[in-house]
């Protein structure tokens, strides 16, 4: 009886410190990984943009991986949550990962509905958001929403770069008085984004403001086209999403509507705004916050590491689209980050969400920096400070070719003097509403 | 006065096109009194196999739409056989449920077969636009109404002048007299889902070459709805009439009201006009009147 228990006690020692050298090893193992949980739509209706953007995303980081054996050594765990665009399966999947492999320092939450049902969430947590370009653009203020990141640039911002263009291809903006503007926007909090701004310049330089809401998703839009065709507009500004962009492209078009004076907004400059609608979207332009195309060095490194090794996230033909270069800038930020985050600290350590938060507030990646990674011309350059949550904000038009976004411009400045007293006033009034108490930039 | 012209014909196309969709509804509702819940997804897997096998294997349409015809009769005998059969005798909700079931297996498997990216479906309908003076008709449009008319006539042909469709009328009057008389339901319904997945094709054509063939194509339904709402769920002259007069009242509001109300009212103004019509007729302008005695 005694030996029969000794030897219980004795077994039972024993599996105990084989499960406590287990979990101090994958303690260690966790130690050395940097964990970041990917939010991504690959299924549901607004799939055709997801799969390029989860893709660029993953590969990026497969390519630090294999090529750098991570930041400093510090390999990266990335784990995909599929939230098909909805906002209640992306806080699941937040709530589900955020505290999982050494918990999250930061999400890319890539929806502004997921982003809008987060931000408290985050905020509470003390993880950082990129947000690229979509959610609050009030957020680039940042003594507000201090966590908040909309790197490189805001509905706001490309729309100051969308009206630049228009000018100068008018011959300066004092020709634009007495001209017919439309923008044709998704009618929802999104596509009201650039109306405070729009209608600033309308004022300013007297051009005719027209607001055409289409009603999502916006497959049916021959009303609101035949309406626009009669006002004979000079420019167009496109605010779609999803399939409301290539229906309004083929709908303007086969009512004899000049695409080339059609310009889309961030969101309205992906390929599956353009592909689906054919032979119409030839010559159809829109404004976005990256080079399209693959013809950028990142693409052979990724071709060496991650391609030709056959660990691709996806099936290829995401490569060089607007949604994978997309992907590629956003893991680059993330990247970048961490890196910045390490020197700050620690190198080859993974960095907490203290660390990660304060390297966001002073992120710096300048065009040289660029250059470095393969992504010069691809990448916009960007200088965070704790005012200021977007940095230089640029952007540039591109056009359609009928094959291939071409690039019409280099990135252009945003008139920042213009958008960010409105970012001010916005986030103030977010603030007061929510009961934030700004932060001090002294 | 032209613009208005313009703007009324626009809609009127329109509605020829959401009549298109409701088509696939009425079939299969006055044949088996199920509402079909997965007619849209039915559009959606049409469109996808044309359009993957298309650009992705380089099928030309004349030789991947009767394929996906095909493809389509099969779905319509799996259905019978997986969710129907076993359904035999159940309550309507019951086999309503199970339309919702099919219509997310069929998005999940075409899906899975040819992956969530945009493509095209371009079968050579020319959308240039034609002016009539200063007012402009397209030409897709015109095309797309040709196509369903013809459509509509050889549905009204097979109901009305061959044996099968004798045999579909008097199962749509009287399931249990039909069987009686010796009429095999299960063949009935194989050939009824086989001809809303035809409809389905038509629809996967039409609504691909406007929209592209991508997920979201199912939402075409919510133009649908409305058209069944008003025309009834048992009349395929109501599907069309219905669907001309949605097509024209949601664009004559959009253009005349909406910029009262705040303009894009169209998606919800369809239903106010559908409902309005209801509060007259409740079983729809064409619908059966329901009298049953107590």
């Amino acid at each position: 009886m005694k030996t029969t228990m000794l030897r219980k006690a004795a077994l039972m020692g024993l599996s105990a410190c084989i499960g406590l050298t287990g979990a101090i090893s994958a303690q260690a193992q966790e130690a050395k990984e940097q964990y970041l949980p990917s939010l991504v739509y690959r299924t549901g209706p607004f799939a055709p943009s997801g799969i390029g953007f989860a893709d660029g995303f993953a590969d990026y980081v497969t390519l630090i991986n294999e090529r750098d054996g991570g930041i400093n050594g510090v390999k990266i765990r990335l784990e995909e949550c599929e939230t098909g665009y909805a906002n209640d399966r992306g806080v699941e999947c937040y709530e589900r990962l955020k505290d999982r492999h050494g918990g999250a320092t930061v999400v890319a939450p890539l929806s502004t509905g997921i982003t809008y049902a987060l931000i408290p969430r985050t905020r509470a947590d003390g993880i950082t958001m990129s947000t690229m370009g979509y959610g609050r653009a009030d957020a680039a203020y940042g003594p507000v929403l201090d966590n908040v990141f909309m790197v490189p640039t805001t509905y706001w911002s490309s729309t100051t770069v969308v009206m630049d263009y228009i000018a100068e291809q008018e011959g300066g903006w004092e020709n634009l008085k007495g001209k017919d503007i439309v923008h044709a926007y998704h009618d929802s909090a999104y596509g009201k984004e650039p109306l405070g701004v729009l209608r600033h310049y309308a004022e300013k330089y007297g051009f005719t403001l027209h607001e055409m809401p289409i009603s999502p998703p916006g497959v049916e839009q021959r009303t609101v086209w035949t309406q626009v065709r009669r006002i004979k507009p000079d420019w167009i500004s496109l605010f779609g999403w999803g399939v409301m962009n290539p229906t309004a492209i083929r709908t303007a078009s086969s009512m004899g509507i000049d695409v080339s004076r059609m310009i889309g907004g961030i969101y309205a400059a992906q390929d599956d705004a353009v592909k689906p609608a054919g032979e119409d979207a030839k010559g159809y332009k829109a404004v976005t916050f990256h080079g399209p195309g693959a013809d950028y060095p990142i693409y052979q490194e990724l071709k060496k590491h991650v391609y030709d090794k056959d660990l691709a996230a996806g099936s290829g033909d995401a490569k060089g689209t607007i949604a994978y270069n997309r992907g590629l800038i956003n893991a680059g930020y993330i990247v970048e980050a961490w890196r910045q985050a390490q020197e700050m600290s620690e190198k080859g350590r993974p960095s907490t969400r203290e660390e990660t938060l304060k390297a966001w507030q002073s992120l710096d990646i300048p065009e040289a920096r660029t250059k470095e990674l393969g992504m010069g011309g691809l990448m916009p350059p960007v200088h965070i400070t704790c005012l200021d949550h977007e940095g230089p904000g640029m952007a540039l038009i591109q056009q359609w070719n009928g094959e291939a976004w071409e690039q019409v411009t280099e990135f252009r400045k945003p008139n920042k003097d213009l958008v960010f007293p409105m970012y001010k006033a916005s986030a103030e009034a977010y603030a007061k509403q929510e009961g934030i108490t700004p932060k001090s930039c002294d | 006065m032209m613009f208005f012209l313009e703007v009324l014909i626009g809609g009127l196309l329109a509605g020829v096109m959401y009549a298109l969709v409701a088509l696939g509804f009425v079939l299969i509702f006055k044949a088996s009194g199920i509402f079909n819940f997965a007619q849209a997804a039915m559009v959606l897997f049409a469109a996808m196999f044309m359009g993957g096998m298309h650009n992705d294997w380089g099928l030309p349409y004349w030789l991947a739409i009767p394929i996906t015809l095909v493809i389509m009769i099969g779905v319509a005998w799996v259905i019978e056989r997986v969710v129907l059969r076993p359904m035999v005798n159940q309550e309507p909700i019951i086999l309503f449920m199970s339309t919702i079931g099919i219509f997310f297996a069929l998005i999940g498997f075409a899906e899975i077969f040819w992956g969530s990216r945009s493509r095209t479906l371009d079968v050579g309908i020319p959308s240039d636009p034609i002016f009539l003076g200063d007012m402009l008709l397209q030409s897709y449009d015109l095309i797309t109404a040709a196509i369903v008319a013809a459509l509509v006539v050889g549905l009204v042909f097979f109901s009305q002048k061959t044996r099968m469709g004798r045999v579909l009328r008097a199962v749509a009057d009287d399931h249990q007299a039909a069987q009686s008389v010796g009429i095999k339901l299960s063949t009935v319904w194989v050939v009824v889902w086989s001809i809303a997945g035809l409809v389905a094709v038509v629809a996967g054509i039409v609504w691909g070459g406007a929209l592209g063939v991508q997920p979201v194509m199912v939402d075409v339904a919510f133009k649908a709805l409305p058209v069944l709402l008003l025309g009834g769920l048992t009349s395929i002259p109501g599907a069309i009439v219905a669907g001309l007069i949605i097509g024209a009242g949601e664009a004559l509001a959009e253009v005349y009201l909406g910029p009262i109300i705040g303009g894009g009212i169209d998606s919800w103004f369809a239903y106010i006009i559908a409902m309005a019509f209801m509060v007259w007729r409740p079983e729809g302008l064409f619908g059966e009147k329901i009298i049953e005695r107590i």
